[in-house]
């Protein structure tokens, strides 16, 4: 059902610097983008938000050249182009800031290196000139975003720039190239607050200088104080467009369809009384203090904490994906030594791990191998595999988490990311867990998505398991989370329930130093 | 529709029928030009010959497979086959022992070999193409030492300057040359071990296993999968095929040839590359290796038939294994990928 008939608002008769008309494109039968008209007009940040599997990264693909066989027009100042490979789109003054930023960054360079790569490629600067004839122009990128890296910064490998110094500087790259369309998809989502609050400051001057700006993200307040005007992509077409002032509610109901937000507000609280896990003595970094806490049955805990704060190695020590430094764990009042995986494995513990494209998906695999390979001795009899079972535990995934896909048989790489992660959760819930790990559950999961496996997390909670949800966003652990642990530098800093702290009280001890 | 008249379309189902069928294709199409030009190449006796040449190929071919399978590959197979040839050679020839104890000792060597393969990859964490082709040069250089370089026959005279006391037993010399009802013993293992093979790796949880570790192997850990204790186990399999196949080949020769199987690991390679590319299934299969030896050995059969001389057969294998390659990879655009038969 359409929310609103979509018109393409005309302002002022500006000509736009990007216009698409009637944009298609299938994989296969799956037709992704099914006539997408949108015009980006200079001097304006056009928001594009959409659930995941609404076809956003299909259509960002397409303009920047990525899949050139796709229907419709793009023109560039009233003029129709094809967009035949991302060379054609920066030729045309379209610059992208892709999310996955691994895929763009070039490992084994510098990081000077990386900041001139468009030249590079382009033949303009000679690929074998030496790192330090490579310098000024390095730094002249590094500068328009302020990013005040020294040259020993910028001859390091781009290896050892952190996640957020790695976007900014695929961000410095783009602007070198001073685009006249700017896309960002989901520019923030590995930055900090203040790293965030500089990006803006950088998306407003680009603005008011004639830039075409299109913002894709989940992060709603974002849009709406960055925004002047915004669409809304759900199942392959735009259905909702607004100007500022937005109308947020009414975009987050067109991108989310029937789906309902997770009640948050009237949930009841859960205390869990029976210790499940026993946490003594652990060192979780390199130099902390040795942590002692207890996980409990029937309620969920949330642990947050910044990028490097130690989670993921206690959420991977309790799993046995990694050798914990020192201490001792206990499950269930007897000793617990996980050696591998299988290990926890067969006693219950279940972990979702932090990053799904490198961690939990299987390329090419299906829906039901997917679901099944942890649990591969309950559709087997004497080590043959049992087709039926194996679609029925599918199935079950599928069902019972709204998994949107055509079957059992459908390949998972073909799924969006909030699906992929109802799989990859679905898996371990289906098996009953004991102790279930979700280490950043929500990362590149669109809002429904996160609904579903928020509340699925509370169900197994209430019906007695542990359930560990790990993350960096405070409003996220809130969200699911009956007890919340701050963890800061590998070190306990807060244990109390949520209803008995705020926001504040979190953040506060969050940034506190020790 | 009217959409699916359009040109790329048709394009594109041509693309994608030949991507799944033009392999299988080329085989039949060559097989019918042979059959067709050289009346003697559809005999039954030229077909089971044909197999029989196939079946050492495809069996070390197989080994590569299970490999490639969890993501590896083992390059010491041909020295392997090699060892079986020179240890079936030793135990008969110098020992004088009976041949059902030769066979055990060459699978027993093979199982060794592969163990020593998965410690090096496993334990020790070193890349499989190094560990095995370190493990290539070290057997290839350590059997030359107990037999002073030479190859083993009987009757040989040994080191002491006394004859050897044994020689090919007529049992073990069965195994290439015996028959199941009118099918040649090497065809009839051949295969066994396909089948086995294909029950493995598509029927199995062990299969599926395997298939895991070589899509993604730190999903495959996380998911709680054994991934050491199956990665090994695929070179000891890997091991003990290039084993049998050294088996056959020993039955063959019928001596202890110093050189045997050397040639063999490109070829095996080769096939099981091949195979990949079988149906457009882009994954290591166990049909498809079989069907990569019997391409091979229908051209090289029936270029020998036309009067081709034997230093042609590297060229011809080498065209084989590059038309397969274009089917798998250049018309299907995509890349081998680990995924589990369903």
């Amino acid at each position: 059902m359409l929310d609103e008939t979509p018109s393409a608002p005309d302002a002022a008769g500006a000509t736009p610097a990007l216009e698409l008309e009637d944009i298609t494109m299938s994989f296969g039968a799956n037709q992704v983008l099914k006539g997408v008209t949108l015009a980006l007009l200079p001097g304006r940040v056009t928001a594009l938000l959409g659930a995941n599997g609404a076809g956003k990264s299909t259509l960002i693909k397409v303009l920047s050249g990525v899949y050139p066989d796709h229907g419709g027009t793009i023109r560039i100042d009233g003029e129709a182009v094809a967009m035949e490979s991302p060379m054609a789109a920066a030729r045309h003054g379209i610059q992208t800031v892709h999310q996955r930023i691994d895929e763009t960054i070039v490992p084994g360079l510098s990081v000077a290196e990386n900041l001139v790569f468009e030249e590079i490629i382009r033949g303009e600067i000679p690929a074998v000139r030496s790192l330090r004839r490579l310098l000024p122009r390095a730094r002249e990128i590094a500068a328009t975003l302020d990013l005040g890296w020294s040259d020993d910064v910028l001859t390091k490998d781009v290896f050892e720039l952190g996640i957020a110094d790695s976007q900014l500087l695929l961000l410095a790259r783009a602007l070198s190239q001073q685009p006249k369309v700017l896309v960002l998809d989901e520019p923030t989502s590995t930055l900090s607050q203040s790293e965030a609050d500089r990006l803006f400051a950088l998306v407003r001057r680009l603005r008011d200088e004639g830039v075409a700006v299109l913002y894709v993200s989940h992060r709603l307040s974002e849009i709406s104080s960055l925004a002047d005007e915004l669409v809304v992509l759900r199942d392959g077409r735009i259905r909702n467009r607004q100007e500022a002032p937005l109308d947020m509610a009414a975009a987050v109901r067109s991108m989310l369809g029937d789906t309902v937000l997770a009640e948050t507000a009237g949930r009841t609280e859960m205390r869990g009384t029976r210790v499940a896990v026993e946490v003594r003595g652990v060192q979780l970094l390199h130099r902390s203090a040795p942590v002692d806490v207890d996980l409990r049955y029937g309620e969920v805990t949330g642990v947050v904490g910044l990028i490097g704060a130690g989670k993921s190695e206690l959420a991977r020590g309790i799993f046995g994906a990694d050798r914990l430094r020192c201490g001792s764990l206990r499950l269930d009042g007897e000793d617990y030594r996980p050696r591998r995986t299988a290990d926890a494995v067969r006693r219950g513990v279940y972990l979702v791990p932090e990053d799904r494209a490198a961690e939990a998906m299987l390329p090419g695999w299906t829906i039901a191998t997917t679901s099944t390979l942890p649990f591969l001795r309950g559709v087997t009899r004497s080590g043959i595999l049992r087709p039926g079972r194996e679609r029925g535990v599918a199935e079950a995934v599928i069902t019972d988490f709204g998994v949107v896909a055509t079957g059992p048989d459908q390949n998972v790489d073909a799924l969006s990311g909030g699906n992929q992660q109802k799989v990859v959760v679905g898996r371990w819930m289906h098996a009953g867990p004991r102790v279930l790990l979700l280490d950043e559950p929500f990362r590149g999961v669109d809002i429904g998505a996160r609904g579903d496996i928020s509340r699925r997390a509370r169900e197994q909670a209430a019906a007695g398991a542990c359930v560990v949800v790990l993350s960096s966003d405070v409003d996220e652990i809130r969200e699911i989370a009956d007890r919340v642990l701050v963890m800061v530098e590998g070190e306990l800093r807060l244990d109390a329930y949520t209803t008995e702290v705020d926001n504040d009280a979190i953040v506060a001890s969050m940034s506190e130093v020790a | 529709m009217p959409e699916a008249l359009r040109s790329p379309e048709t394009v594109g189902r041509v693309r994608d029928a030949l991507v799944k069928y033009g392999f299988i294709a080329v085989t039949v199409v060559l097989f019918v030009f042979f059959a067709a030009t050289e009346p003697a190449f559809a005999q039954s006796s030229t077909m089971f010959s044909m197999l029989k040449f196939a079946s050492v190929t495809a069996i070390l071919g197989l080994g590569v497979t299970f490999t490639m399978v969890v993501g590896g590959l083992d390059l010491s197979i041909g020295a392997t086959a090699g060892l079986a040839v020179q240890l079936a050679a030793m135990t008969m020839v110098f020992y004088n022992l009976t041949g059902p104890t030769a066979v055990a000792a060459v699978l027993l060597g093979g199982v060794l070999v592969g163990l020593a393969n998965a410690v090096l990859i496993v334990v020790f964490k070193i890349p499989d193409l190094l560990a095995t082709l370190g493990m290539m040069f070290v057997i290839q250089g350590a059997k030359l030492i107990p037999v002073s370089g030479q190859s083993v026959s009987s009757g040989m005279v040994l080191r002491d300057g006394s004859v050897a006391p044994g020689r090919f037993t007529p049992d073990f010399l069965l195994i290439d040359r015996g028959f199941v009802g009118p099918v040649p013993l090497p065809v009839v293992i051949m295969l066994v071990l396909v089948v086995v093979s294909w029950f493995v790796l598509s029927r199995t949880s062990a299969g599926r296993i395997l298939y895991a570790i070589g899509a993604n192997p730190e999903a495959a850990r996380l998911a709680g999968v054994r991934v050491g204790l199956y990665r090994g186990l695929a070179y000891v399999i890997s091991g003990l095929f290039a084993s049998v196949g050294g088996l056959i080949l020993v039955s063959r020769i019928g001596q202890g040839d110093v050189n045997a199987g050397a040639s063999s690991l490109l070829e095996a390679v080769a096939v099981a590359l091949v195979g990949t590319s079988v149906l457009g299934l882009a994954r290591p299969n166990a049909w498809g290796t079989l069907l990569g030896a019997l391409l091979v050995a229908i051209v090289l059969t029936g270029l020998t038939m036309k009067g081709f001389q034997y230093y042609h057969q590297d060229t011809a294998k080498g065209f084989v294994l590059i038309v397969a390659l274009l089917f798998s990879f250049t018309l299907s655009r995509r890349k081998v990928r680990y995924t589990p038969a369903t």
